[in-house]
């Protein structure tokens, strides 16, 4: 991570935490993954009704490259759960992850052969959002839960 | 040259993935390959009951939940022979042409967002907040309603609903001409769209196509007037046919569809007679709260709901309706027991992109892109 | 044409290709001989009264021990000029093969695919048939009766650690 690289050893820097920190909540930039019925609602959250640009995510990048929070929106089925991994380690550090809805959190009402029961079988989660699907502003209160979470994150060397 | 268009895109719709063979930026072939979400919901409904498994359906095609809610309750009922009240009828006719309107939009902002219109979006996602709050002022649910049951609905809509609709009435038909001066005369539109992804009507009819996509080619198939279900041919409308079957065709007859949509609902929405809002059956509905605090037999009628659900006779039976992809349709087999033997779903998007191939061949990559959305799929749907 | 005139002149002309026709719940549903399918579906797209030139849906059910042959595979087939439907089935062994209709219908290749792939039918003189919603290398046919569901119990503070993946019976209903 880039500002880890260069401080030295042994110094406790809380405004220079801070300041990090707002930078790095005030522009996260998620990654377009959404798999099923909640990546509809996750639309309408990007949409003008209920704005997420306001919060610093208006660009939605496609490649996993580029971003910083996936928002696993929808059930993870067996044959994705590969998939998922790979793009989990294609992004680069500080990265985040938001499992939005009851299929991703636990595998919601399919209990079956098919839905992996829960995505964070497969990648860590930060923050976990209920709903099937989760209202606009359940999913806006779930981001602003993880912006205190990075607001507050220590620098650690890497 | 073969190139992966991965489960992970922008522009594919969901998770599909499409495997193409290039000479140079010209598609050779274009295989899509389905099946990243697969859920296993038709397994899963056979261990639930009737009642249980219809929130099973609202997740198939997620763009359009009343109209999958509406085959199978149907289905049902041809099978068990049910009565459906009117004013039952004509809510569901209302709601299911909201629903119209509601794919159709997501439709019309994804496809144009795809091809670069980015402002349809925002537009189209705009409107849709007021279909999604009739949803939930009807059932509590801004998606997944679940609202139909078998024999009626699940509650009567609460007052206000028809002042509400009224609205959406009122201010429609602006808001689609604001689309159409968008779209339907610019020139990039029509560059990109006229002549891309041809198919003629017999290829058409030869590869199961339905919906839109076969009315574009000049086919005039809609089952809402062929083989009228749940009161339809009450209602005055018309049906749009194209002429080309290219993407442009079939764009027109999508919005035309939401302006006979709003027709419909309008007339339904004068002749909403009062009545009953489900069947006065006692072994399939339950009974209301009244009668069950007083009378003997309607309590033992509501325990027995609750507690086992209503078991249909033996045999199967097949019912399809049009749903704003194509002909949806539910085969049920029915073993006398509380819970479905075997539920199927005829899929119309999993039939529609499997002609990908016969409508992308010779055209290039940006073409695909076009052509994948003028499909109107949905994941859901194809890989249940 | 209405189904009572559809069956009988199908009793009239190809009563050697059914095993029997019905009329269940206003649809005409018929068990056709497996050898005359591809013969039969031809005829009655070709026949100038019937057109059925629309095949809507192939499916399969399962009826495990309920019967002596184990599966039925289902066909719709509609008419687009004159609005009427038929449903065809064919019943099969564990192990039999159908012939496919995809010479005839193009929109029959996927969906052989799929009952192939759910229940593990196999269809002679399919051009291409292997898995399309699951993986290549997935074993067993979830769609067969005798393929467990295989649901997780829920975590409890009491089950903590410990939850294994069970089986869904039918006749218990702890769902």
């Amino acid at each position: 991570m880039g500002i880890e690289k260069i401080i030295p050893d042994g110094i406790m820097l809380t405004s220079v935490e801070k300041a990090v920190g707002w930078a790095r909540k005030s522009s996260v930039w998620p990654l377009g993954f959404g798999l099923a019925c909640c990546a509809i609602e996750m639309m309408s959250t990007f949409a003008s009704h209920y704005d997420l640009s306001r919060f610093g995510m208006e660009i939605m990048r496609p490649s996993p490259r580029q971003a910083d929070l996936m928002i696993v929106a929808g059930r993870l089925s067996v044959r994705m759960a590969p998939i998922i991994k790979q793009l989990y380690e294609q992004m680069p550090d500080p990265k985040y992850v938001i499992s939005m809805g009851a299929c991703a959190s636990c595998g919601g009402i399919f209990n079956n052969y098919a839905i992996v029961q829960g995505v964070d079988k497969v990648i860590p989660v930060d923050i976990y959002v209920p709903g099937c699907p989760p209202n606009p502003e359940m999913l806006i209160d779930g981001i602003m839960k993880l912006h205190r979470k990075i607001q507050n994150e220590k620098l650690k060397k890497a | 040259m073969v190139l992966n268009v991965g489960p992970q895109h922008p522009a594919t719709h969901g998770v599909l993935r499409v495997k193409l063979k290039l000479d140079g930026e010209t598609i050779i072939e274009a295989e899509p390959i389905v099946g990243y979400l697969h859920t296993g919901i038709e397994k899963t409904m056979e261990a639930k009951t009737y009642t249980q498994a219809l929130t099973m359906t609202d997740r198939m095609d997620y763009l359009a939940p009343m109209s999958n809610n509406l085959v199978y309750v149907m289905a049902v009922e041809k099978l068990m022979g049910v009565e459906v009240p009117e004013r039952a009828q004509y809510i569901r006719v209302i709601l299911t042409e909201l629903t119209r309107i509601n794919s159709h939009l997501v439709w019309l902002g994804t496809h144009a967002t795809d091809i670069g219109a980015m402002t349809m979006f925002l537009y189209c996602f705009r409107e849709r907040e007021k279909i999604l709050k009739i949803y939930e002022f009807v059932s509590g649910v801004r998606m997944m309603s679940s609202y139909f049951r078998v024999g009626g609905l699940a509650k009567d809509v609460p007052a206000g609903f028809d002042k509400r609709v009224k609205e959406i009435l009122d201010t429609f038909p602006a808001k689609i001409d604001e689309y159409e001066s968008l779209l339907t005369e610019n020139q990039i539109w029509k560059k990109r769209t006229i002549g891309v992804g041809v198919i003629s009507a017999e290829e058409a009819i030869n590869s199961g196509l339905s919906g839109p996509l076969l009315r574009a080619c000049g086919v005039n198939w809609d089952i809402r007037k062929a083989n009228p279900y749940c009161g339809y041919d009450k209602f005055d409308f018309d049906v749009p046919l194209g002429r080309n079957g290219d993407t442009y065709d079939r764009y027109k007859c999508r919005v035309e569809e939401m302006r006979q949509s709003l027709r419909i609902v309008r007339q339904a929405l004068d002749g909403l007679p009062e009545g009953p809002y489900i069947t006065t059956d006692r072994k399939i509905a339950p009974p209301p709260k009244e009668e069950v605090l007083k009378n003997m037999e309607q309590l033992i009628h509501h325990f027995k709901i609750w507690v086992d659900g209503f078991c249909p006779p033996v045999g199967d039976v097949y019912h399809s309706i049009e749903s704003p992809k194509g002909e949806i349709g539910c085969y049920i087999v029915s073993d006398g027991t509380k819970k479905p033997y075997r539920v199927h779903f005829r899929p119309p998007s999993f039939i529609n992109i499997s002609a990908l191939n016969k409508l992308a061949r010779g055209r290039m990559i940006a073409d695909l892109i076009a052509i994948i959305g003028s499909t109107d799929i949905v994941l859901g749907e194809i890989d249940r | 044409m209405l189904p009572e005139q559809i069956k009988s002149q199908l009793e009239k002309d190809r009563a050697g290709d059914f095993e029997s026709i019905q009329i269940i719940r206003g649809d005409i549903s018929a068990y056709v001989r497996k050898e005359r399918l591809i013969d039969l579906c031809r005829y009655l797209r070709e026949n100038p009264d019937l057109q059925f030139n629309f095949l809507s849906m192939i499916t399969a059910a399962d009826y495990l021990s309920r019967r002596k042959k184990r599966f039925d595979v289902v066909y719709s087939l509609y008419s687009i000029p004159n609005h009427h439907r038929i449903m065809l089935k064919v019943m099969l062994d564990d192990g039999e093969e159908v012939p496919s209709l995809t010479a005839l219908w193009d929109t029959a290749n996927w969906q052989e695919r799929e009952v192939f792939d759910m229940f593990g039918i196999k269809f002679s003189g399919h051009p291409d048939l292997r898995r399309i919603l699951l993986d290549e290398d997935w074993i067993g046919f979830p769609q067969r009766k005798d393929f467990p569901l295989t649901y997780e119990m829920p975590e409890f503070s009491h089950n903590r650690g410990r939850t294994e993946l069970l089986n869904h019976d039918r006749k218990t209903e702890s769902f």
